[in-house]
């Protein structure tokens, strides 16, 4: 007699579910609105797999998503911090288990990552008391983004090319690149096969700690490249270690940000993570079957074309001249 | 039009000669006076219903009366910001803050404003979006300037497309000559708090009477209890919300280990 009903109570769940996936709605409680679950879950995966692949935090990404959304701009910067932590803490994971995280320079670069970070801080509210904080913010990301974009994506296509020619790119280039490599305080960083000084190490720590907290970034897009090409870290163990500085940043922004403006929303936050995840482990997935340089390619890609979208509003004349934020809630008057 | 105004000054001498009595009365109600925020809340549709009392000392054959209700919400600081072109790129030049204004502001009435009183008593009574009181900081000043100003009209337009500010002139309808309703559409974006609802009531273009009523929305449970632990917690709360994104990582990596 129970095997019958077993199966029809199921249904009868399963309908349910279906009629409530109709409109999954839920409130936010810090963000005091209501979103669409099952869009907030698909954002967060996009850019979990987006940033599972490219080993980024994704920030860039995620925060004008949330704005789109209607979610203010300081909520949505706030949540964002801890959505990250949770994907890079995912990636990280994967990319431990393929052991293809580099500890040592791991640590050094997050050295230089908590003073570039306590500089950042200090230059944001320096900046913000002489006004047009947002001007700044806005050129350079504009700058940032699309110089960097475009170097990797031209890199990329380049190396691509000479793959196809015929040579074979080198794994890294041989000889003496100028004068990094004569830096004294070298070190040995064995899983990344490199003989290296922690001179400039510390400096692309310090200066990714130091535009990310200007920024509100993560900064994963810039440090990626710096160390592909400055640092000549092999992209196996690029990802994986630039994951780990993203999510040590990122854990100290979401406490931060909780601390300091009580702005992060913990249900908005959840779902994200989730979707992130879930993203995030697809995305490493996919990034280990994609070649080097397609990588870089794309990431390039990426980054270009949300430069130039950041170009194009500072450009074109706005649909609406005129915006209104909120500045503070007043007391009861 | 002329003659409207002469009779309307007629009627406002003969008003002010009469002995002031409250002649008429106003009874209202509010749907809900406590709106309970809740996972599924997605905003909400109060209505506001009630009757003007007559009594002796109402003018004999005074049957067409005019309603407007104001509804204002949780006060708060905006700014209004504008952009200009500087160096061939858009940005931000001039801006004004807006203090103390209501976040949400509703004015319903049962016809247009103008056809229930004249600007001079819209503008007294502070009727309609144009005459709300929306004070602005000029320089060291503090004060509303003239519905056409740049800023101001940007502001309250901006408001309108988020269904914050409206003004609707055929929303009331009165079910008798005395008894009459309105809803007060809620979006779920309106803020968390006190709102003040204020009904007046003219009749041949003045004044009659006016009263008010409140409601309020708040977040009960789990929404109440998130949003205090922020506020008041925050280091637990950020702690907390650091160790879920790094279990939600962890959980992750465990549920989708393929090896």
């Amino acid at each position: 007699m129970l095997e019958p009903t077993l199966p029809r109570a199921a249904l009868r769940l399963a309908r349910g579910a279906l009629t409530k996936a109709n409109r999954v709605q839920l409130y936010l409680p810090i963000a005091d609105l209501p979103v669409n679950v099952l869009l907030i879950l698909a954002m967060g995966a996009a850019v979990g797999f987006v940033s599972g692949m490219f080993g980024i935090g994704g920030g860039f990404l995620m925060t004008p998503l949330l704005i789109f959304v209607g979610i203010s701009p300081a909520v949505a910067v706030a949540s964002v911090a801890s959505h990250i932590a949770a994907s890079s803490f995912s990636g990280a994971i994967s990319y431990w288990r393929r052991r293809a995280i580099d500890p040592s320079l791991a640590l050094v670069l997050l050295t230089g990552g908590t003073i570039g970070t306590a500089l950042g801080v200090w230059t944001f509210t320096l900046l913000r008391s002489l006004g047009q904080l947002d001007l700044l913010i806005a050129l350079s990301y504009v700058i940032l983004l699309t110089t960097v974009g475009g170097l990797m994506f031209w890199e990329g296509l380049r190396a691509m090319l000479r793959a196809r020619g015929g040579n074979p790119v080198p794994v890294r280039r041989s000889g003496g690149h100028g004068w990094i490599h004569g830096l004294p305080l070298k070190m040995r960083f064995k899983r990344s096969k490199i003989y290296l000084s922690v001179i400039p190490v510390i400096v692309i720590g310090l200066i990714i700690g130091f535009i990310g907290a200007v920024m509100g970034i993560g900064g994963g897009f810039i440090l990626v490249p710096l160390m592909i090409y400055v640092l000549r870290v092999p992209t196996s163990t690029v990802i994986g270690t630039s994951m780990v500085l993203t999510l040590v940043t990122m854990v100290f922004a979401t406490m931060l940000h909780a601390v300091t403006n009580h702005l992060v929303d913990a249900v908005l936050a959840l779902i994200l993570m989730v979707g992130g995840v879930t993203g995030a482990q697809f995305g490493a997935r996919a990034g280990q079957k994609i070649r080097g340089e397609h990588l870089r390619l794309l990431l390039g890609l990426l980054v270009l074309a949300v430069g130039i979208r950041f170009a194009v509003e500072l450009v074109i004349k706005p649909a609406d001249l005129f915006t209104v934020r909120e500045t503070s809630t007043g007391g009861p008057a | 039009m002329r003659l409207a105004a002469a009779i309307a000054a007629c009627v406002l001498g003969a008003a002010l000669a009469a002995p002031p009595a409250r002649a008429d009365r106003l009874i209202v109600s509010v749907s809900n006076h406590r709106v309970t925020v809740t996972p599924n809340y997605s905003g909400e549709e109060l209505v506001l219903f009630g009757s003007v009392e007559k009594d002796g000392n109402t003018p004999p054959g005074r049957n067409a009366y005019d309603l407007v209700v104001t509804v204002s919400g949780p006060r708060m600081d905006l700014v209004t910001r504008r952009k200009e072109r500087k160096f061939g790129i858009w940005i931000n030049t001039d801006s004004r803050q807006f203090l103390k204004v209501p976040s949400y502001l509703a004015v319903f009435s049962n016809r247009p404003l103008e056809q229930i009183a004249s600007p001079e008593v819209q503008r007294r009574q502070q009727v309609g979006l144009n005459n709300v009181l929306l004070t602005q900081r000029v320089g060291p000043d503090y004060a509303d300037v003239v519905p056409e100003d740049a800023f101001r009209s940007a502001f309250v337009r901006l408001r309108k497309q988020h269904g914050l500010y409206r003004q609707e002139t055929s929303a009331v309808t009165f079910l008798t000559p005395t008894l009459f309703r309105t809803g007060i559409p809620l979006p779920a974006e309106v803020p968390i708090g006190t709102y003040n609802v204020d009904i007046k009531l003219f009749a041949d273009g003045v004044l009659v009477t006016r009263t008010e009523t409140a409601f309020e929305i708040v977040k009960v449970g789990f929404e109440q209890f998130v949003a205090n632990a922020a506020r008041n917690n925050g280091f637990v709360y950020g702690l907390v919300t650091a160790m879920m994104a790094l279990m939600t990582g962890w959980m992750a990596s465990i549920v989708f280990r393929k090896d």
